[in-house]
């Protein structure tokens, strides 16, 4: 049977990889925010296994307090970051930076329409 | 005292610089002031130092940057033939620019650099080590740009590029030979023999060469004199302030240091580095001159004059005998004071009489009788008709390759010597003998004032033939170089 | 030590203050800089003479706790931060400074906050001896970093913000994994401890723990070299840095990339200085060799000022790499110890001085002309003297002639290079030299140009005076280097001396 600390890991490391692959394949702003946020749970989750290390009862209360500590941090980063995005949405009418928006998105879509940019244009408060 | 006086010959140029940069444009008088009282005075205090070392005063000044890395000014023969040249010639220097530019515009600006200039090539006279000659050496091409670009038209900003061009990536080679010299041997004092054990014989051949691409391009060696003739865009008396006090002087300065403080003549010659090097000189001399007799322009045939005058300095220390070092040595005073009299003469029939090119200069003798006289002693000893100064340095240089067993260089006397005649007697002929054309006549009157232009060169030149006819007192700058060349062969 | 206390809390309790209270920022930055100037002079020379300050937060020791240790690295950083900072804010009252009749914009609100978060960030980066600790205080001042970029809420400066925060965030997520890997693996993430550990050792290091450590360091480095923008993680840098106004580039330019550079030094050479192998040295080395020339001949190609600016911040960063195959190469011949170690922090300190006074020249040009294009420069040097001679200085120091603090660094750093016969970093120092005298000579001379009918709008004096001010500082640092020099002793690791691997 596999240990939970194991399981643990092998789960970090899996969101990880998923979410890695979001950050580098998606170029909608939002999605690589969302991509940004599933990678650093993988790494708190990571964290947390690690916190397990010498099969104790306890287990160690620093990996804990780092993982509060980060998780307040990329809450943070991600608020700024949707922040960011909206701004340059309603500036810009745009939800890709301006060197990736033909480049991959295209293909991709393979000539769908982009919702998330009406949706967005559309906010009232713009 | 002797650690402050070092300091204070220094700061006689750094304070006037520092403070002449804020003032306004029409604070004129206390522009003038400063400059002259700093140059005054600096000269005073370069006397009374002179006195001191005669009396066996070690003059000594340490500042640290970091261990190791420190500023070192000292005084010895040598940095005072150099700092007594520098500090006379920019007192005349200062005299004449001031009559030259008048009320032109940004003359804080210039002046300003024009001090810092001078601070620096003090420094590069009294530097005690290497790093310390190379950060004043450095400080001088920064300080001289503004004053190449001066007139700040498109000429001499191309002008200024040239210079740079030449003069940052020879500084760079310049700290390339010094860091990897110091980083085997550790920091290097002039006054201390330099241990070359940990390098081997290549490494040593290769940092001298180094040194020599580093100093040749302020020294105007072939191939690295392409910027002294373009600098000719600036007024004349940067021309001046380059050809015969600071810049050109500078590098053959350096090669100086290395060759007899870093060095030692007997060294250069074990590792047969003597023989490229017054090749190098040899061919600089004569191309140089070759140059000057194709130039229509009095002042780029000038400064192509120089390019070909300094070798002389570098083909006596690299002959190695005492006779060229001696010459060598001395002519880095007597070229100095020939040049300079041509710069001046030069700037005042451009200024006073609108003569650029040597075919203006037709009968110009009767119209400006002064600067003529002037111009003409300067070019008689630039050619080294007896009695002048030139006369004395080819002397020492021809009897000193006699005994270096190197017959070939008096053949490049020779040739050189035909050259410079081929060159300056024609203009003489053309100032003395041929009828003024109209132009010359027709225009504004021309006339030699105010006193400020006209005085500088008439001391100059008369400087000029005093070191030659007095060569054998105990004071003139041949003196000063037998003196420096003996301790070279009894050490 | 209170005066370590007041070096962190001071910036970031007067960025709240700064939030809450309104058209009071600049006072309030103002009184902060006092404040921290005082911290400063009381620490630097206790630290000087005494050796390093420790701060054990709450009284709660490592591992449990976090350390802030004032050594001489860190003091020398947040002096040269000190001086910057009080520069730009002094010139952003221009910008920022409210007007009593008028409603207060978004940057005159936002831009005090901000710097000062900046700042505040930026001390702890120096200061902090935990590596999760730093990376808070990098988020931080990624962040903070980001919103400056985007203050002037324009097209192209929100899209550069964007594009700098995707790269920060990728930066900030491998630097975290790796710090996780080495908490799996040690347990703990203070410096001093894990330096306790000598790990990498061979003795005693089982196969499997020195790879997961190698990865740990390796993530952690790589995220560390995408927040410095090194090469071939430069792409944010520039037209983040020229599209910020002035004052945020230079704080931008001259002091983040520093903070992340800090951090990898303390990484390597006072954690984990058994890890390296001679190939990462190498390749370090040789990535920051090709930021120089590439940064180089970008800067060469641009046509407006503030680009060419920022990418001379992208070669500059490259001289910084330098470091990890040079030290170590100590010369017997001369007196000193951990000469390249040294030299680099006096080219990052001297960088800090220099590139934040160009920033302000810039702004000051903007100011005079409308924009920064180079063809709009001619005649600037008669119509703003002391700025012109502020560029000049500042390039100076940039090139590393002499008397600048970066030549005192170029000195040190081609010492080691020859000692160490690693010429080839030697000819990357000295071609970087002379490409930054060529991109730096464009702008200087087209300013020299005459042009008799160029009109350009005043500037007031004082916001000229600054960047002369820092311009000197970076001419002072190498005039004066003497006391610098023995403050970044104080507290130096032994591989700064004896190099890695």
């Amino acid at each position: 049977m596999i240990a939970s600390a194991t399981l643990f890991g092998l789960c970090g490391a899996a969101l990880i990889g998923l979410g890695l692959y979001g950050f580098v394949v998606q170029a909608h702003l939002l999605r690589r925010l969302i991509a940004f946020n599933i990678i650093g749970s993988g790494i708190f989750l990571l964290f947390g296994a690690s916190g397990a290390r010498d099969q104790l009862a306890s287990t160690d209360p620093v990996a804990q307090a780092l993982i509060i500590t980060g998780i307040v941090v990329a809450l943070a980063a991600t608020a700024f970051g949707v922040g960011l995005v909206l701004a340059f949405a309603k500036v810009t009418g745009q939800t890709h930076l301006p060197e990736e928006s033909d480049a991959r998105q295209r293909p991709l879509k393979a000539g769908l329409p982009d919702r998330s940019v009406q949706t967005i244009v559309k906010d009232p408060a713009g | 005292m002797t650690a402050l006086l070092p300091v204070l010959i220094l700061l006689t140029s750094l304070i006037p610089a520092a403070i002449t940069f804020f003032l306004a444009q029409d604070s004129k008088r206390l522009r003038i002031a400063l400059n002259l009282g700093g140059a005054v005075l600096k000269l005073g205090l370069i006397v009374f130092m002179l006195a001191e070392v005669a009396q066996g005063t070690v003059h000594e000044t340490r500042l640290e940057f970091a261990p190791g890395l420190y500023l070192l000014l000292r005084v010895d023969a040598l940095s005072l033939l150099f700092v007594s040249l520098s500090a006379f010639l920019w007192l005349l220097t200062t005299v004449y620019a001031i009559a030259y530019l008048r009320d032109g515009p940004e003359l804080s600006r210039f002046f300003g650099f024009f001090s810092l200039c001078v601070a620096a090539t003090t420094g590069i006279a009294l530097s005690g080590t290497l790093i310390s000659f190379f950060i004043f050496f450095e400080l001088l091409t920064l300080s001289t740009w503004p004053l190449v670009v001066h007139k700040q038209n498109a000429k001499s900003i191309a002008a200024g590029r040239s210079y740079l061009s030449y003069a940052l990536p020879s500084g760079a080679m310049l700290l390339v030979a010094i860091v990897w010299l110091e980083s085997a041997v550790g920091p290097v004092e002039f006054a201390r023999p330099v241990d070359f054990g940990p390098l081997d014989r290549t490494s040593q051949q290769v940092i001298f060469a180094l040194f020599i691409a580093g100093l040749g391009a302020k020294a105007a060696l072939i191939p690295l004199h392409g910027w002294l003739p373009a600098a000719m865009a600036a007024p004349a008396p940067v021309s001046a302030l380059l050809h015969a006090v600071a810049v050109v002087k500078a590098g053959a300065f350096g090669v100086m240091r290395v060759v007899l403080d870093v060095y030692g003549l007997e060294r250069m010659t074990d590792l047969g580095l003597a023989l490229p090097l017054s090749v190098l000189a040899a061919l600089t001399i004569l191309w140089g001159s070759a140059r000057a007799l194709q130039q229509d322009e009095i002042k780029k045939r000038l400064a192509f004059s120089t390019v070909s005058q300094v070798s002389y300095i570098i083909l006596g220390i690299a002959l190695a005998s005492p006779f060229a070092v001696i010459g060598g040595l001395a002519h880095l005073v007597h070229q100095g004071l020939m040049k300079i009299t041509l710069f001046f003469c030069a700037g005042i029939f451009d200024e006073r009489a609108d003569i650029r090119r040597i075919d203006q200069l037709d009968g110009i003798g009767a119209h400006m009788p002064w600067t003529s006289v002037c111009f003409s002693l300067g070019a008689i000893g630039m050619i080294g008709l007896p009695p002048t100064a030139g006369f004395v340095t080819k002397i020492y240089l021809g009897i000193g390759a006699v005994q270096a067993d190197a017959l070939w260089v008096l053949a490049v006397l020779g040739a050189s010597t035909l050259l410079n005649a081929a060159y300056f007697l024609p203009m003489l002929y053309r100032i003395w003998f041929l009828q003024p054309t109209a132009a010359t006549t027709e225009g504004a009157k021309p006339n030699e004032r105010p006193l400020g232009l006209i005085a500088p060169a008439v001391i100059t030149a008369f400087a000029s033939i005093a070191v030659g006819l007095l060569a054998a007192s105990a004071f003139s700058p041949l003196a000063l170089a037998t003196q420096i060349a003996e301790r070279q062969y009894l050490r | 030590m209170l005066a370590i206390v007041a070096l962190v809390t001071l910036p970031l309790v007067a960025a709240l203050m700064a939030v809450v209270v309104e058209r009071r920022g600049e006072w309030i930055a103002l009184l902060s800089v006092i404040g921290v100037v005082i911290a400063l002079s009381v620490l630097m020379p206790l630290v000087a003479t005494d050796g390093p300050v420790d701060l054990v937060i709450g009284g709660w020791q490592a591992p449990l706790g976090i350390t802030l240790r004032a050594d001489g690295l860190a003091l020398a950083f947040a002096g040269m931060a000190a001086l910057v900072m009080a520069a730009v804010l002094v010139s952003a009252r221009t910008l920022y400074g409210a007007s009593p009749s008028e409603a207060e914009t978004r940057g005159q609100w936002a831009f005090w906050p901000l710097a000062l978060l900046l700042w505040g960030a930026l001390n702890v980066a120096f200061l902090s001896r935990d590596l999760f600790n730093l990376y808070v205080a990098l988020e931080l001042l990624t962040v903070a970093a980001v919103a400056l970029v985007a203050i002037e809420g324009k097209r192209e400066s929100l899209a550069a913000a964007l594009r700098y925060l995707m790269f920060a965030l990728m930066g900030s997520l491998a630097y975290l994994l790796g710090a996780a890997l080495l908490y799996a693996g040690h347990g703990t993430l203070d410096i001093g401890l894990l330096a306790a550990r000598d790990i990498g050792d061979a003795s005693g290091a089982t196969g499997s723990r020195r790879a997961s450590d190698i990865m740990a360091a390796g993530l952690m480095t790589a995220g560390l070299a995408v927040k410095t923008a090194l090469f071939p993680f430069h792409a944010w840098l520039a037209p983040a840095h020229a599209g910020a106004p002035a004052p945020a580039s230079a704080i931008l330019s001259a002091l983040v990339p520093k903070a992340s550079f800090v951090i990898l030094l303390r990484l390597w050479f006072e954690a984990l200085p058994g890890l390296t192998t001679p190939a990462l040295l190498a390749t370090l080395g040789g990535l920051g060799a090709a930021a120089v020339f590439y940064g180089s001949v970008l800067a060469l190609r641009q046509n407006r000022l503030k680009l060419i600016i920022a990418y001379s911040t992208v070669a500059q960063i490259g001289y910084l790499f330098l470091v990890f195959p040079l030290a170590g190469g100590d010369s017997y011949a001369q007196p000193w110890a951990a000469g390249a170690w040294t030299g680099v922090i006096f080219q990052a300190l001297s960088h800090g001085l220099a590139k934040a006074a160009m920033f302000l020249c810039a702004g000051v040009w903007i100011i005079a002309v409308g924009n920064d294009r180079l063809s709009g420069m001619r005649g600037l040097a008669s119509a703003t003297p002391m700025t012109m001679s502020a560029f000049g200085i500042a390039g100076v120091a940039l090139v590393a002639l002499p008397p600048s603090g970066g030549f005192t660094a170029k000195y040190l750093m081609l010492t080691a290079a020859f000692a160490s016969g690693q010429t080839i970093w030697a000819v990357v120092l000295l071609l970087g030299g002379l490409l930054s005298a060529a991109y730096l000579y464009r702008p200087l001379a087209m300013a020299f140009s005459r042009d008799d009918d160029a009109t350009f709008a005043p500037v007031p004096r004082s916001l000229q005076v600054a960047p002369l001010l820092l311009a000197l500082a970076a001419i002072l640092l190498g005039l004066g280097s003497q006391a610098p020099f023995s403050l970044i002793q104080t507290g130096r690791p032994a591989a700064a001396a004896e190099g890695l691997e």
